[in-house]
């Protein structure tokens, strides 16, 4: 499947910006499944200067500073991007118990299994939790299949946790998502993955998007779309396999993958340091079309 | 014991003075061997001089010590703020001597850890071989909050370690071994408190330290500036080298001002650095100039709001990336934090095995590594004779001897909870060192920071070091929390000492000729308000001894015509410190009764910010925040002012005990304007200085005669009051010279106002001002050569005025109101532009710094 994924964010302020520095991670991966044909990234006022790096996790990073005085910022970022359909992987992907891939990664003294130990950490934003170790247990009862046992996890957030815009804010901690049970995807991604790390199992925070589809008969709106954000985990011999908690499924053709990290704290889209500024208001829209539409 | 007893007229000797040393001995003392029941032999000749001095000559040294550093401001606190605790850094006269044999085997050792710890922190940043061939377990290092990955793969240029700056915590086993007890490697402090410490020594210890053969230090600072040098060489050979200080409020401020003007460094603070195309610049009164090397002492994760901690002040956002892109080098390099985990040293042997292919020389003390399922159960078992600390410095370390067992019970969980976050450490019974307890030699435990410095492809150890010593008999482990006594650390060489200069030869010289010290922004602007600030309470003094002095006289004499000019004088005053209402309505007489509380507030009282003592405070921390540019004298002036605050403060509240205090106030202003006139090179600075002095002199003046003369007062209280007008600014002598016996409101306001080579006269602050404002530098590009800058334009009107002014236009009063209207209309627009120009000063010079903010995160939210 072919997209074309234009993510625009506009920031405009009340009072002048005298100059401003960021770094944006923006830029799809390429992977075994997916391949980013094509990327534009401009940015409003012209910038300075534009760097490309590949940070710690392999994330693409663009960093752009400027120095003029502006009341009005917007990021825009079009890529073009093919995803080969995944759902034929979790067929072939091993299916250890969940144990014996617990136990290699705490042990093991392959390289790739001893870099995993990264992943069942705690991270800046995701704590690990007695509550969770508990509600992640019921579905990892001894000698289970980890793929299984993930499976019905996810399921698990997906019921009892609801869906909720604007419940939560980038700061709220994840015992308040947990007493709550109301959240939205980057609150349920480090939901599930403080219960995989609880129980020893190496787990990553995805950030990307998602092609949606309106409802039947009704035309697609523009800028519809939105950033979004799922979990993977470290099945070893099969690698990361992808989980959307948000809508209970394994990603297939439709998910595409910008960054992945330990949490949102190191995948975060834009980040930047401003001065002056006062007030803003902010504009996200993302447009994920197939190309064949186009 | 030592003691002076001049009844018995006998020499001190060596056993009097030792004669109960040995008996409070516990465990090794480094100056008493107790196998043989003697002295060490390389303490032999201070212990022979230190006797005969005797225990009551020894404790005036002390003292002397103890004021040395207060003078010249050594402390371990902040400054003239009355919350924080006054810690000066206290000295021990005795020193801690080591010989040269004992030094050699240190020096090695240290040498060998700082390449080792080199080697690991290149590792940790690049390849990772530590973690990848389990050397070190993952855990250890993902898990320690300096390991910074936004700092991964960052490459300092060919050839040079990461490592530039390294210090050790040594101690003394009870097996004569020096064990490290910790690794300092992110900005190792206590350089600057060991120089000082020298200095101090070689003052008061003068004779003895000639006649022993110690190591100078000054060769390692010589070392560390030559290689801070040569990072840059290829790209300039002038490098521009920046102390980066988290500011005043910082407790170790003074020993980044002392090493910024020891080295010669500009010492600047997070808003003095600006990157612009991934370079660093440092915000210049002539622009931006770029820095090439930045010897930091903000902690890691402080240094970049944008890639490291968001809620920074301290930092500059784009910092690791202009690092990233190797336009700047910053040492030690971010993220060098994770060298300083104890949780490294229990395989550092195993590592130094195999990247140096040597054992370790040097034994860390015994820790043991909670992750490790061995190491854990070892740490839970004796957990009562450790000390539990945190890998990082999440959490201060936990000495478990002082716990009950309940407290141990409840380490224990937590322990078991997350154990690779602790290690468990031996606590280290360190040796004991002669000090000097009220006149006798006691043994007391100490501590040794070693300091090292990368140089020419190896380190340089410094040949001494910050040795800290115990409080009492009874403290076992030393911290930094316990306050700082310390003592000078001798290392004893048989080789002849030749004296090193700390400058390049004159080859090199030549190159840096005549070259103005940049002063950074907000440098400057402190400096301008030093400025202010010390001529404002030099005026403030004077009006207060004036107005004291015809309080006086109108409660001696009860003359109408003495209240009328104290009326005047209170409600000048109420005008300088703001403090309102204060004396401002005349027709209130009931206050004019009893006017000592109010005037007392208006010196006193902090609420008050511009009070004399709140003007006197805010002197301080102007002067204190460019600490780095004044001379020790100057500094000893400085401090002066500082304990005049205290006094002030304590004064009872008595207004007739002031006045003594006040003369002292003054002369010491007077000799802070000197000693910074005299001392401070005719620069930027110095020119910034002086204009906010010459523009505070002359609204202070404004303000005074407005006060005074522009409503008639009637023909003898105005008589009096030019007289006191006269008084107050020093012009009687000058008037009298020039108008013989007559005085009147002519004269006075002519010499006051209009006459240009009267140094108390509003035009002779106009002619500098404007003779100042021709001297500062223009930013490249703001006005072409021969147009006048906007300051230009506003000070020439002013100067223009009062030279067309009429004198006796404007003593005329006018009217049945009896007002001077010229006079008033002079004086307004004067002050008026004067505070236009201030603030054009602030426009153009000085930073204007907006608080660096977040960018708003989105957030991913979708359904």
């Amino acid at each position: 499947m072919k997209f074309r994924v234009k993510h625009k964010t506009r920031y405009q302020y009340s009072a002048p910006v005298s100059m401003c520095f960021n770094e944006a991670r923006m830029t799809p991966l390429n992977t075994l499944h997916q391949r980013c044909a094509s990327h534009r990234f401009v940015v409003q006022p012209a910038p300075e200067a534009i760097h490309k790096r590949t940070d710690y996790f392999g994330n693409q990073v663009t960093h752009f500073d400027i120095l003029q005085s502006h009341q009005e910022m917007s990021v825009t970022v079009i890529s073009e991007v093919e995803v080969v359909n995944r759902s034929q992987q979790s067929l072939f992907s091993a299916d250890y118990p969940w144990e014996g891939i617990r136990d290699m990664v705490k042990s093991s003294s392959n390289p790739e299994h001893i870099a995993l130990r990264e992943y069942v950490l705690a991270s800046p934003l995701i704590p690990l939790l007695p509550e969770l170790e508990q509600y992640a247990l019921k579905s990892f009862t001894p000698k289970r299949s980890a793929l299984e046992s993930v499976r019905e996890l996810m399921g698990r957030i997906w019921t009892d946790f609801k869906y909720m815009p604007n419940s939560t804010s980038i700061s709220t901690p994840l015992h308040e998502v947990l007493a709550n049970k109301q959240g939205v995807c980057q609150d349920f991604s480090h939901l599930a993955i403080s219960c995989l790390r609880s129980i020893g199992l190496p787990a990553a925070y995805v950030s990307g998007y998602l092609e949606t589809l309106p409802p039947p008969g009704q035309p697609k709106l523009e800028g519809a779309d939105a950033s979004h954000a799922w979990f993977a985990v470290h099945l070893l011999d099969s690698g990361w396999i992808h989980f959307d908690p948000t809508n209970n499924l394994m990603p297939a053709d439709q998910h595409i993958t910008v960054a992945i990290g330990r949490d949102f704290a190191d995948v975060t889209p834009l980040k930047g340091v401003i001065y002056g500024g006062n007030e803003h208001d902010l504009n996200v829209s993302v447009d994920v079309a197939r190309i064949e539409d186009l | 014991m030592m003691k002076a007893s001049p009844a018995q007229d006998k020499k001190n000797t060596l056993q009097d003075a030792l004669a109960s040393y040995p008996a409070q001995l516990a465990g090794y003392d480094e100056m008493w061997s107790e196998k043989k029941g003697s002295i060490h032999p390389h303490w032999q000749a201070l212990m022979q001089d230190l006797s005969e001095l005797g225990g009551a000559e020894l404790a005036k040294r002390r003292i002397e010590t103890r004021r040395l550093l207060r003078e010249n401001g050594v402390t371990y606190h902040i400054y003239s703020d009355p919350k924080g605790q006054q810690r000066t850094w206290q000295l021990d006269p005795i020193p801690l001597v080591l010989s040269s044999k004992d030094w050699e085997a240190i020096s090695v050792g240290l040498k060998q850890r700082a390449r080792l710890l080199n080697l690991i922190l290149k590792d940790l940043y690049g390849d990772r071989r530590l973690i990848r061939e389990g050397l070190v377990p993952a855990e250890l290092i993902y898990a320690h909050n300096g390991f910074l990955r936004a700092c991964d793969k960052i490459r300092m240029p060919e050839q040079t370690p990461s490592l530039l700056l390294y210090a050790a915590d040594l101690a003394r086993g009870p097996d004569g071994r020096m064990w490290v007890l910790g690794d300092r490697s992110q900005s190792p402090s206590g350089v600057g408190y060991a120089l000082e410490t020298r200095m101090a020594m070689t003052r008061v210890m003068a004779e003895e330290f000639r006649r022993t053969q110690v190591h100078r230090l000054s060769i390692f600072f010589r070392n560390l500036r030559s290689m801070l040098a040569s990072l840059t060489a290829h790209r300039t050979d002038d490098p521009r080298v920046v102390i980066l200080t988290p500011g005043p409020h910082n407790e170790t401020y003074f020993e980044h001002a002392y090493l910024a003007s020891y080295l010669g460094y500009s010492l600047v603070q997070g808003e003095d650095l600006t990157v612009r195309d991934n370079k660093v610049w440092m915000k210049s009164l002539d622009g931006l100039k770029q820095v090439d090397i930045i010897v930091r002492r903000v902690d890691d994760s402080f240094c970049d709001p944008l890639e490291l901690r968001e809620d920074s002040h301290l930092g500059v956002p784009g910092l690791l990336h202009a690092a990233r892109m190797g336009n700047v080098i910053i040492a030690n390099p971010l993220g060098s934090s994770i060298l300083e985990s104890p949780g490294l040293l229990p395989f550092l042997p195993n590592i130094a095995r195999k990247f140096l292919g040597e054992d370790l020389l040097l034994p860390s003390a015994a820790t043991w590594w909670c992750g490790d399922k061995d190491a854990l159960a070892h740490v839970l078992e004796n957990l009562e004779s450790l000390v539990v600390k945190t890998i990082d410095r999440r959490k201060a370390s936990i000495f478990c001897h002082q716990l009950d067992a309940a407290q141990l019970d409840s380490l224990r969980q937590e322990i078991l909870r997350t154990p690779h976050i602790y290690v468990g450490q031996e606590m280290l019974s360190c040796s004991t060192s002669p000090a000097l307890h009220q006149q006798a030699l006691v043994p007391r435990r100490v501590l040794l920071r070693t300091f090292l410095t990368a140089h020419q492809n190896d380190y340089d150890v410094m040949p001494g070091g910050l040795t800290r010593v115990a409080q009492d008999e009874h403290t076992l482990f030393i911290s930094n929390q316990t306050g700082g006594l310390s003592k000078d650390t001798w290392v004893l060489t048989d080789k002849p000492i030749h004296q090193a200069s700390l400058w390049p030869n004159i080859a090199q010289i030549e190159k840096l000729v005549s070259r103005e010290g940049v002063l950074p922004s907000r440098s400057g602007e402190n400096l301008f308000w030093v400025g202010r600030y010390s001529e404002r309470s030099e005026g403030l003094v004077r009006l207060i001894r004036t107005t004291l002095s015809k309080l006086a006289d109108y409660d001696d004499y009860r003359d109408e015509s003495d209240l009328v000019v104290v009326q005047h004088l209170l409600k000048t005053l109420t005008h300088f410190t703001l403090v309102m209402p204060g004396f401002s309505d005349m027709a209130d007489q009931e206050k004019l009764r009893n006017p000592d509380a109010p005037i007392l507030d208006m010196i006193l009282s902090r609420k008050h910010p511009s009070s004399l003592v709140s003007t006197l405070s805010s002197l301080m921390q102007s002067a204190y925040n460019v600490r780095d540019l004044w001379s020790v004298d100057t500094w000893r002036v400085v401090d002066d002012i500082d304990e005049l605050i205290q006094g002030l403060g304590n004064n009872s509240q008595n207004i007739f005990s002031l006045p003594s205090q006040l003369d002292k106030t003054l002369s010491t202003l007077m000799a802070f304007t000197g000693h910074s006139q005299e001392s401070m090179p005719h620069e930027h600075g110095w020119y910034l200085l002086n204009l906010g002095r010459r523009i505070e002199r002359a609204l202070q003046l404004i303000c005074f005669i407005r006060c005074c003369f522009v409503q008639h007062s009637g023909e003898v209280p105005e008589h009096l009051l030019l007289e006191s007008t006269l008084v107050n600014h020093e012009s009687m002598i000058t008037h009298r010279r020039r108008y013989r016996s007559i005085q009147h409101m002519f004269t006075v306001l002519d010499l006051m106002l209009l006459d240009g080579r009267h140094p108390r006269s509003l035009a002779y602050q106009v002619a500098k001002i404007a003779s100042i404002m021709d001297t500062l530098p223009n930013p490249k590009g703001a006005v072409p050569a021969h147009h006048l800058t906007p300051e230009q334009r506003l000070i020439l009107k002013v100067h223009t005025d009062i030279r067309l002014a009429d004198v006796g236009k404007l003593a005329a009063v006018a009217g049945t109101h009896g007002v001077r209207k010229s006079l008033a209309k002079l004086l307004d627009s004067t002050e008026e532009r004067l505070e236009r120009l201030a603030d054009l000063i602030h426009q153009k010079y000085f930073t204007h710094t907006q608080r660096a903010k977040q960018l708003a995160p989105t957030r991913q939210e979708m359904p």
